[in-house]
């Protein structure tokens, strides 16, 4: 326990006396937060729509001003034709296109209905999706007056009228929902690269052949190792928590003392999980683009930006080896939905027993000979 | 009581690489051994594996009785290791260094101070210094108080002077007679063959082989041939031309002069007819003397004779 001791002294010292390592660990979170949150958005805003109004009558011009009235829409301009319209998607001047079929507001009249074509532009499917939604209920909107206008008497509304609530996040608040996404973030990146790196450092500049002919044990230099940064990755949460509650408002409704006790067993997860990889590398490089490669596929697995549950089957059997997915998930529950420990007690146990076996790993894999 | 050395047998490769080939030597207590030789001759790796460092491929070695393989944990507590690289932390005081290194071994600077104060009082004045602006001889200095920091019984040196100027060579070496009056085996490499003379023994090493385990002066004693210095004019052809001359023999440059080295019997008939056949050659001031060979005169007598065995 002393040589443990004695360890951790000899690498805060180096961290400390590293003054821009210092500057990164504990600004970089704090920018990182700030920046995600505001970026990281699925929101769509500022949608550029095009119309090509072959009817041009009061009612085609009503709808195009029901369109430009949305916050979500801004009204590029009438293109002659379809053609022209189809070019401006091309162009990426336009974003959705909206077609009215020439006598539309006649046929509305003596025929009781008139056709609209809505043209999304697809690349980016997500948001696609969200467009052609918006366009769907200004045009629905846009039925229930005109049946309301013509039918003043005999039309009571539709049978079921659905008004959404939605819980946890009741102004579906994208920054609500990434900041206790993006703090995971944070602590991975930290507990995944430093303590690996800092292991792997030594190798290279050839210190650890020094500490390998002394005494030390195996189980005494990996703890050496990894309670500094996990001292530090804990401080960068908390740093994490108070920008997101003091700067973004974020509610945090669950217990302060569980999340921590959580955060200190990931940590432990990943903090490990670095280490294994610098046992198994032996330069900086190496270890940084092992690292990086696993790093990418955990966050982008993890559901802090898409949904576990759309994956295909096959990504959700490998997403139950992603710590940083069980994490995303406790932490949202904690902080959003106040879980308790009962709540989350399944993706707890299953990050304790990965810490377990990558603290066990990364002991085994360091060789104190060559 | 100070510890001795038994390596029986002791083989390592890298792949296709033979780094050590059946090794068989004795340490003495209290010895102050040199092992010489070329890069890459083994020394590193037979330091390797009597630091626990490196795990051998068949053959023995004990320290002090104790196997290098299954008792490794105690050979750590006897052992200093000065590597051949600087390991210590260039981020860290010298002063940090050496008590980060005295606490794991669980001891302070202050208690073995006695030990180390030769070395370490010549660095002593620069110790809130860091480690990577201290120079070359001062770092050494301080990978040897480190090394010593826990009173090891044997020490191990891989090239310790290797990179550090004359005079801190010297100063180097008289250190190390110091420790080895406080009863300290010492187990030092160098590639200088002018070092040999100062070590108690020495192994001449190539390739993996010992050519020769002795003395120093009794290496020398041993030298089976006879060796001449020549020194002409111009010495740019001369060693093409003194191979010519005699096939069989050794030519090589040594400092201002060639030396050649050779069976031949009668030493005056062999420089006359030299001397003859250098001035055929239209070489002016030919000096040509009968020279005692030095332990780097008996290295390349000895690689020479292996490979041709």
């Amino acid at each position: 326990m002393r040589t443990i001791i004695f360890i951790i002294r000899k690498e805060f010292t180096q961290i400390f006396r590293d003054k821009l390592m210092v500057r990164i660990i504990f600004l970089i979170p704090i920018f990182q937060l700030l920046i995600l949150a505001y970026a990281v958005t699925f929101e769509i805003k500022n949608v550029r729509f095009v119309t090509v109004d072959h009817d041009r009558s009061t009612l085609s011009g009503k709808l195009i001003n029901k369109f430009n009235g949305s916050a979500f829409f801004q009204y590029y301009g009438n293109a002659e034709n379809y053609e022209e319209a189809v070019q401006l998607l091309t162009r990426n001047k336009a974003d959705q296109i909206l077609m009215i079929e020439p006598d539309f507001g006649k046929k509305m009249n003596t025929e009781k209905r008139g056709k609209v074509q809505v043209v999304t532009n697809a690349i980016n499917g997500n948001a696609a999706s969200l467009m052609s939604a918006y366009a769907t209920s200004i045009i629905n909107d846009f039925n229930r007056e005109i049946i309301v206008e013509q039918n003043p008497t005999g039309f009571s509304g539709f049978p079921i009228d659905i008004k959404p609530r939605f819980w946890y996040n009741p102004e579906m608040d994208y920054i609500t929902f990434m900041v206790p996404g993006i703090l995971v973030l944070l602590v991975t990146i930290i507990g995944m690269f430093l303590g690996g790196m800092n292991l792997v450092k030594e190798k290279e500049i050839g210190t650890i052949e020094q500490i390998n002919v002394t005494p030390i044990k195996k189980f005494q230099f990996i703890a050496g190792k990894l309670i500094p940064f996990w001292i530090i990755a804990n401080i960068d949460f908390a740093i994490g928590l108070v920008v997101a509650k003091f700067v973004f408002n974020i509610p945090i409704v669950g217990s302060l003392p569980l999340l921590f006790f959580v955060v200190s067993v990931y940590l432990v997860v990943i903090l490990s999980f670095g280490l294994f990889i610098s046992t198994v590398t032996n330069t900086i490089q190496q270890m940084m683009f092992i690292t990086w490669f696993f790093v990418m596929v955990f966050i982008l697995m993890s559901g802090l930006f898409t949904p576990i549950e759309s994956m295909p089957q096959w990504a959700q059997i490998i997403d139950y080896f992603n710590p940083v997915a069980y994490f995303v998930k406790i932490n949202r529950m904690i902080m959003l939905k106040g879980s308790g420990f009962f709540d989350i007690q399944k993706e707890f146990w299953i990050l304790t027993a990965y810490g377990v076996v990558m603290l066990i790993f990364s002991t085994q894999r360091y060789r104190k000979t060559a | 009581m100070s510890i001795n050395i038994n390596i029986q047998n002791l083989s390592k490769s890298f792949g296709e690489t033979i780094a050590l080939k059946e090794i068989s030597l004795d340490i003495k207590p209290n010895e102050l051994f040199g092992f010489i030789g070329p890069d890459g001759s083994g020394k590193t790796t037979l330091f390797r594996i009597l630091t626990s460092l490196l795990l051998p491929d068949s053959g023995t070695a004990t320290v002090d009785g104790l196997d290098a393989v299954t008792d490794y944990k105690k050979i750590r507590k006897l052992t200093g290791y000065m590597p051949g690289r600087f390991s210590l932390y260039s981020d860290l005081s010298v002063e940090e260094n050496l008590n980060f290194y005295a606490s794991i071994f669980n001891t302070s600077l202050e208690e073995n101070y006695d030990l180390i104060k030769d070395i370490y009082s010549r660095i002593e004045p620069f110790k809130k210094r860091r480690v990577s602006a201290l120079s070359g001889g001062m770092k050494q200095k301080l990978a040897l108080s480190c090394a010593l920091i826990h009173k090891p019984k044997l020490l191990i040196l891989d090239e310790p002077t290797t990179g550090v100027d004359a005079v801190s060579r010297k100063e180097f070496w008289e250190l190390l007679k110091n420790m080895q009056e406080k009863n300290i085996t010492i187990l030092v490499s160098t590639p200088y063959m002018d070092e040999a003379s100062l070590c108690d023994r020495i192994a001449l090493m190539q390739n993996g082989n010992m050519l020769a385990v002795n003395r120093p002066q009794q290496i020398i004693d041993q030298y089976e041939r006879q060796l001449f210095e020549v020194k002409t004019e111009n010495m740019h052809p001369l060693v093409s031309d003194l191979e010519k001359y005699n096939r069989e023999a050794l030519v090589y440059r040594f400092g201002e002069y060639v030396h050649v080295s050779t069976y031949n019997g009668d030493e005056r008939e062999y420089v006359f007819a030299l001397q003859g056949y250098l001035t055929g050659k239209g070489y002016d001031q030919v000096i040509i003397q009968k020279k005692i060979p030095v332990i780097e005169d008996c290295f390349l007598a000895l690689m020479d004779k292996s490979q041709t065995l």
